[in-house]
């Protein structure tokens, strides 16, 4: 039986301030908003090919642009292909067509290899928080394992000491106590493997994570937790998110921007609150107003009608028509495209709403 | 019967008293439901709200008799109309399942069976319960299907559970559960799995039921949203007790319990200004077995004190914004500055004979409905009622001058879980 961490080493003090020093660099250069993004993809599109010739295009054309040290929520029902989106985005989905480029590079037909030392720099935390985590694994061991397989800084391999100080500092970093490193997955409640998981994508210090849906199986007085976690880690870090979620009021607490999407495309994208508080498209003002708030007595708008249609079978024109309640001819069969309506705020609607 | 008019209201539908279901686990019984006690009027929504492991399942199961793990142990009365559920042998229970009292679940796909079309399988439910032919009891549930939203009934009643999607599923057991016309739903989580467009359908049907069809509805969440929109009554429970219960206007616009208080608090909110972090509550709820000696919540509480963690949990006692009654009795009604005006009834309440319904319309001085069990209202330190607009909700211990001793200020929702 080996053991991944040792008594604290004397060392753990030096790689500590370096790893600070590199966080606080990165976040005082994402507080100087430089113009050129960290991420962006060009009208990326992701079809699965199923029996009897039919396609499932779950993603349709997305092109966004994701700043340095912003949050990006991406809403969305199921089906919206949110979830699948945030996979193309660190290429854990290959995309059928289309362009992602990170940190100035084109990595759409990057092969593994070359992704590799790219991975170290974006990162996923999933929301089953329990199957994310080998059960038979300590979780030392678990945080260790990206540090054994890519190089350090100085691009040699990581010595024992540096990986258990950075085990250490991790720990710090999401408030678990270090006894959690000799512990199994199981030991933990759903609150704490979210931290152990996020504590995983944060080990090779990356600058952008995907983190799908983290807080949506959680019991409601640890998801607080766990989104103050992400806004203390992001202004301490300087981390950059793509935050897939449902919740339209979890997102809103975390993003600095918001996409909505329907189907496949992105139907809505601009600042959160004009987005939630002033929508343009009529899916957007439906969701939020299908929201139950937990005030006795709240407004309630009547519902949307009928279901999410399926991807496979699409409607034609706005993908939206089939449930919209300003429906008009046009949207039938004129398939609107993602155009501003104010500074930074796209819908794409034939005819937005306004505030009046 | 369930189609006739309710005579009134003096005998509720469901009485359930000191209501205990514990499990033998390393030589104890564990109470996973622990004295519950709670009514339920006819054509009453009341929601049982929790987080997971706080026993709202285990409580719906146990009065469905649907528990039966060797060693459990049922304690307690649950008295529907008048006839005791708890210990009644499986015979007589199978008669009052599906036609008295009916449940829906969370997850429709694995409600239903797979291998035989949703129309065979209300029918089933249907000819279970009562002499009709095939034809009438499809017959019946088309029109049920109808009722209940679904397009295309008739071709829909062919389908088999995967061709339907999670909002139709939804409907089609909504369908099923009523299709006897049952006095009580219990729908456990009946829109978790869903959408919110799809939710928001759905919570309106669940509305509409008690005037459509009578019945009185028992329903589980942890969405705080979903209570507000749909119970006249709530119970929130916490590692098995009940932590507080009332109206659900005078529990949420004035919680007794810090749970409650504190819960509310760390939902984000929708609107109004975005808090820098959110007041989240430390730490996680207790396993059962780990629960501690005194209240249940005192590890988590901003308000925590030495009678807190003394042995007998506390018991409930009145609280809110009736507690006082005896000095307010001379008041007005109107006296009361709270945003809920009393006889406005609710959006879709139409029941005129419920308790709750009629609750409201008495003087404040009799309506001492709302219970915490918490010493802060015994020691004359109930919680500030939660207003709308003040910004850090009511949660943070910061918003009274006058309370107990509370714990220093840690960081709180950054702070290891203790139970490790």
């Amino acid at each position: 039986m080996t053991r991944p961490s040792a008594p604290v080493p004397k060392t753990a003090t030096e790689p500590q301030s370096s790893a600070s020093a590199s966080a606080s660099a990165s976040a005082s250069a994402s507080a100087s908003a430089s113009a050129t993004p960290l991420l962006e993809v060009r009208d990326i599109r992701k079809t699965y090919h199923l029996p009897r010739g039919q396609t499932l295009k779950a993603v349709d054309g997305v092109s966004l642009s994701v700043m340095p040290g912003e949050v990006l929520g991406l809403v969305g029902e199921s089906g919206s292909g949110k979830s699948t989106l945030g996979r193309c985005l660190l290429r854990l989905t290959d995309v059928s067509s289309g362009q992602i480029v990170f940190e100035g590079q084109d990595i759409t037909h990057l092969g593994e290899r070359a992704m590799r030392p790219l991975r170290q720099r974006m990162q996923m935390v999933f929301q089953d928080s329990y199957a994310s985590l080998n059960p038979r694994r300590r979780i030392g061991d678990l945080l260790a394992e990206p540090l054994r397989v890519h190089p350090g800084p100085d691009g040699r391999k990581r010595s024992h000491a540096a990986i258990t100080a950075r085990l250490h500092e991790l720990m710090e970093l999401v408030s678990l106590p270090l006894s959690a490193l000799e512990r199994y997955a199981h030991e933990f409640s759903g609150g704490q493997r979210q931290r152990i998981n996020i504590a995983r994508a944060l080990a090779l210090s990356p600058r952008l994570i995907v983190a799908d849906e983290p807080v949506s199986a959680l019991d409601v007085s640890v998801q607080a937790q766990i989104v103050n976690l992400f806004t203390d880690l992001q202004t301490r870090l300087g981390l950059t998110y793509v935050f897939v979620a449902h919740d339209l009021a979890v997102v809103r607490q975390i993003s600095t921007r918001v996409a909505v999407m329907y189907l496949g495309v992105v139907v809505e994208l601009g600042e959160t609150d004009a987005v939630l508080h002033h929508p343009a498209h009529p899916y957007t003002a439906a969701l939020t107003a299908a929201v139950p708030r937990p005030e006795v007595g709240a407004p309630r708008a009547a519902p949307l009608g009928g279901d999410i249609p399926s991807p496979i079978a699409r409607p034609a024109g706005c993908r939206f028509h089939t449930r919209c309640p300003a429906a008009q001819e046009r949207c039938k069969v004129e398939d609107p495209a993602l155009r501003p309506v104010s500074q930074g705020h796209f819908v794409a609607c034939h005819f937005p709403l306004t505030d009046d | 019967m369930p189609a006739e008019a309710p005579p009134a209201p003096a005998a509720p539908l469901l009485v359930v008293r000191d209501l205990c279901v514990r499990v033998p686990s390393r030589g104890r019984m564990i109470p996973l439901v622990d004295r519950v006690s709670f009514t339920l009027g006819e054509q009453d929504i009341l929601g049982l709200v929790g987080e997971s492991g706080s026993g709202k399942s285990v409580t719906a199961m146990a009065l469905m008799g649907l528990i039966d793990s060797p060693g459990v142990q049922i304690t307690g009365s649950a008295l529907f109309r008048g006839q005791e559920l708890v210990g009644l042998p499986q015979k007589q229970l199978r008669r009052l399942r599906g036609r008295e009292i009916a449940m829906i679940f969370q997850d429709p796909m694995t409600a239903f069976t797979p291998v035989y079309t949703i129309g065979w399988q209300i029918d089933e439910q249907i000819r279970a319960h009562e002499r009709l032919s095939r034809k009438q009891a499809r017959n019946r549930t088309v029109d049920l299907l109808a009722a209940m939203g679904v397009p295309d009934p008739a071709q829909t009643a062919n389908r088999y559970p995967h061709q339907l999607s999670g909002g139709l599923r939804q409907r089609a057991m909504i369908a099923m559960a009523l299709s006897c016309n049952p006095a009580l739903l219990i729908a456990d989580e009946p829109t978790t799995a869903l959408d919110v467009t799809v939710q928001a359908q759905i919570l309106e049907l669940i509305r509409s039921l008690r005037s459509t069809y009578g019945s009185s509805v028992l329903l589980i969440t942890h969405d705080m949203g979903v209570v507000a929109e749909t119970c006249d009554t709530t119970l929130v429970l916490y590692s098995g007790r009940v932590a507080e219960t009332g109206p659900t206007d005078a529990l949420f616009a004035h919680p007794g319990h810090p749970y409650t208080a504190a819960l509310l608090a760390s939902i984000p909110p929708l609107e109004g200004p975005r808090p820098e972090r959110l007041p989240a509550i430390a730490g996680a709820p207790p396993a059962p077995l780990e629960r501690p000696e005194g209240c249940a919540f005192a590890p988590r509480c901003s308000y925590v004190h030495a009678p807190c963690l003394h042995a007998p949990p506390p018991p409930l006692v009145p609280t809110g914004r009736y507690a006082s009654a005896p000095r307010r009795a001379e008041a007005d009604t109107q006296a009361v500055p709270l945003p809920a005006p009393d006889n406005t009834p609710r959006p879709g309440n139409l029941s005129h004979g419920s308790p709750a319904v009629q609750a409201r319309s008495e003087p404040a001085s009799l309506r001492a409905a709302q219970f915490a069990a918490c010493v802060l209202p015994a020691e004359g330190t109930p919680l500030p009622p939660r207003l709308k607009d003040t910004a850090p909700g009511p949660g943070t211990p910061d918003a009274i001058g006058h309370a107990p001793p509370p714990r220093p200020p840690s960081p709180s929702s950054t702070i290891g879980e203790p139970h490790l």
